[in-house]
């Protein structure tokens, strides 16, 4: 079940100061802070990160896999993002990048800039892709696709049932290693080098296939310093390269304008894409034909693991690929063994819904509704929640209590200090009543 | 106005529209698709329900005095009411065509005012009434079955 799902966004317990940072900024409220540390609820979180970010104690980590990965294979291929060709301050040519790929034990290296011009290809040509209500979407950013999953379900017809370009080079790249070699394709490994831990777990649990043809992914983060280190050596020209439209997916609308494909809409920075799925949902977009939503800023150069700011990237690759050339380096024919389509539709993730019974989830939201009525509204997270109505959701659920609210707790507390009060008369405990009493009954006496 | 026939209703919601507050406009329909999100409501459908409020609320604020939104769910139904303080519509059946519209052009710049508002929000009910005077005000009743 989704519960299970592999998660790349992972919590460092002894790192987790139980703040209420993160609460805050989860796009589909899947933190929680229970007992001093946060929590992730897997079935909500779709990897975008933006914990990762705020993190001030560096607890919420990305897991990818280490390098020792590539020992598990007799043949590696990287597959670099085209963001890592904008993380080195020094770097001169693309060229340069991948053959220092190439001198840190790489076999081969194949551009993942070439799946997206791959993918942007067949899409183009595929005329059986139909315009459904509102504009077609983009399947290039894994955590939109689970964005899309949790909060916008009745969106997921409109996705493109393409794979992403990080799967293309990988099913191309292997074949044409094996095949030029004459090697078993098990002993082949292809490595992702992410800029981003969504892409780590689209790896490892995939939406519309069963199977990722990526072996691993490593994070840039990991590769950088000896990366760096093998920039500087003899550069061999490598063959058929990506074009500057492939290694531009990178930037936020990259792959719209590798599309272009009628009117086209790109949005980056998860709340913002957020803000626009809400819109095209509305019906106020039905003018346009694509939308291409990556969920950091900047698109994929602003991901969680990239090194460099994404900002500084951006203008880096506009520079390196400006000479590179505009046609997609792959003939129809030498496609044609391929399949690129997505196995099968992907489904959506009804973890928001209240309860399968219909009465029962209506039951559960009028609950909801007056207890966060009765809660005062201040959206602190001290709770644990990320928001008043979250922490009476939780309640409902049986997940949370009222008194984990500070504020309740306060009121109750003083309501019971009175109550003490008002007892400690009553029963005679009062020391001055108790001295006065003690007096009467002397005199009585 | 003729009403539909209603049911026992479970929930029972109120939103409050003011005229020409683009401030909150499309708050009102932003908490109607979510809360039809949260009870499971089929996709197609919350589709929808999502463009035909998001179409009354935008009219209400743009053409109307102000005026309410009540969302009525029972598990066969959606029922949405729309009930303004005025102006009215003079003619209906001239409103209910696609691309007439009496909105100013301050309306249009603003990308609203396309004329499609009312046609839109009939194309995406199952059942629309709708019943208006001049001078005292329109009500519109949509509903949608789940």
């Amino acid at each position: 079940m989704e519960a299970s799902i592999f998660h790349s966004v992972t919590l460092d317990q002894t790192k987790c100061k139980g703040c209420t940072n993160c609460l805050k900024r989860c796009p589909t409220e899947a933190i929680r802070v229970h007992d001093g540390k946060a929590q992730i609820i897997g079935a909500k979180c779709i990897d975008c990160g933006e914990c990762i970010r705020v993190c001030a104690y560096h607890a919420k980590v990305a897991v990818t896999d280490p390098l020792s990965i590539l020992d598990k294979y007799k043949y590696k291929i990287a597959l670099p993002a085209p963001t890592l060709y904008g993380q080195f301050k020094k770097l001169e040519s693309i060229d340069a990048l991948l053959n220092g790929l190439l001198n840190i034990g790489f076999d081969d290296v194949y551009e993942v800039a070439k799946g997206a011009d791959i993918i942007t290809k067949n899409v183009k040509e595929d005329t059986t892709i139909q315009k459904k209500r509102g504009p077609l979407i983009s399947s290039a950013c894994p955590t939109i696709i689970r964005l899309i999953q949790v909060r916008f379900p009745e969106l997921l017809e409109n996705i493109v049932n393409y794979i992403s370009p990080m799967e293309a080079a990988a099913k191309i790249s292997k074949k044409e290693f094996a095949e030029k070699h004459n090697v078993d394709i098990k002993e082949i490994g292809a490595f992702f080098i992410t800029p981003c831990p969504s892409k780590a777990t689209a790896i490892k649990s995939p939406n519309g296939f069963d199977k990722s043809a990526v072996d691993g992914a490593i994070s840039i983060l990991d590769i950088y310093g000896s990366l760096s280190a093998a920039l500087n050596m003899e550069i061999d020209e490598l063959p058929k390269r990506a074009s500057k439209h492939g290694v531009r997916w990178a930037l936020s609308g990259g792959e719209s304008d590798a599309l272009d494909n009628g009117n086209a809409i790109s949005v980056d920075g998860i709340n913002n894409v957020i803000e626009v799925l809400e819109a095209i949902e509305d019906g106020k977009l039905s003018n346009i034909d694509f939308f291409e939503g990556l969920a950091c800023v900047g698109g994929c150069v602003g991901g969680a693991l990239a090194f460099e700011n994404g900002f500084i990237a951006r203008e880096r690759i506009k520079k390196l690929s400006e000479n590179l050339p505009d046609a997609v380096p792959y003939s129809k024919e030498e496609m044609a063994g391929f399949d690129f389509k997505l196995d099968y539709p992907i489904k959506p993730n009804e973890v928001l819904q209240l309860d399968k019974d219909f009465s029962i989830a209506i039951k559960k939201l009028e609950q909801i509704e007056e207890i966060t009525a009765n809660l005062p509204g201040f959206d602190c997270g001290s709770c644990g929640a990320p928001s008043c109505r979250a922490l009476a959701e939780d309640i409902v659920n049986k997940r949370a209590g009222e008194m984990d609210c500070v504020f309740k707790l306060r009121e109750k507390v003083r309501v019971l200090a009175q109550e003490m009060i008002d007892f400690s008369y009553e029963a005679g405990l009062d020391s001055e009543k108790n001295d006065k009493s003690n007096n009467d009954e002397e005199v009585d006496g | 106005m003729e009403e539909l026939r209603v049911n026992e209703y479970n929930l029972k919601d109120i939103y409050t529209i003011e005229a020409g507050n683009f401030v909150t406009a499309g708050e009102a329909s932003s908490n109607i698709k979510t809360l039809l999100k949260r009870l499971g409501v089929n996709s197609s459908k919350l589709r929808n329900i999502a463009i035909a409020s998001y179409e009354a609320e935008i009219n209400l604020v743009i053409h109307s005095k102000g005026g309410q939104m009540e969302l009525l769910v029972s598990p066969n139904e959606v029922i949405i009411k729309i009930d303004d303080i005025g102006p009215g519509i003079e003619n209906i059946e001239l409103a209910m065509k696609e691309g007439y519209s009496t909105a100013p052009d301050s309306i249009r710049v603003m990308g609203f005012g396309a004329g499609m508002g009312l046609s839109n929000m009939r194309n995406n009910a199952d059942d629309f009434k709708i019943e208006s005077k001049l001078g005292e005000g329109t009500h519109i009743c949509m509903k949608f079955n789940i």
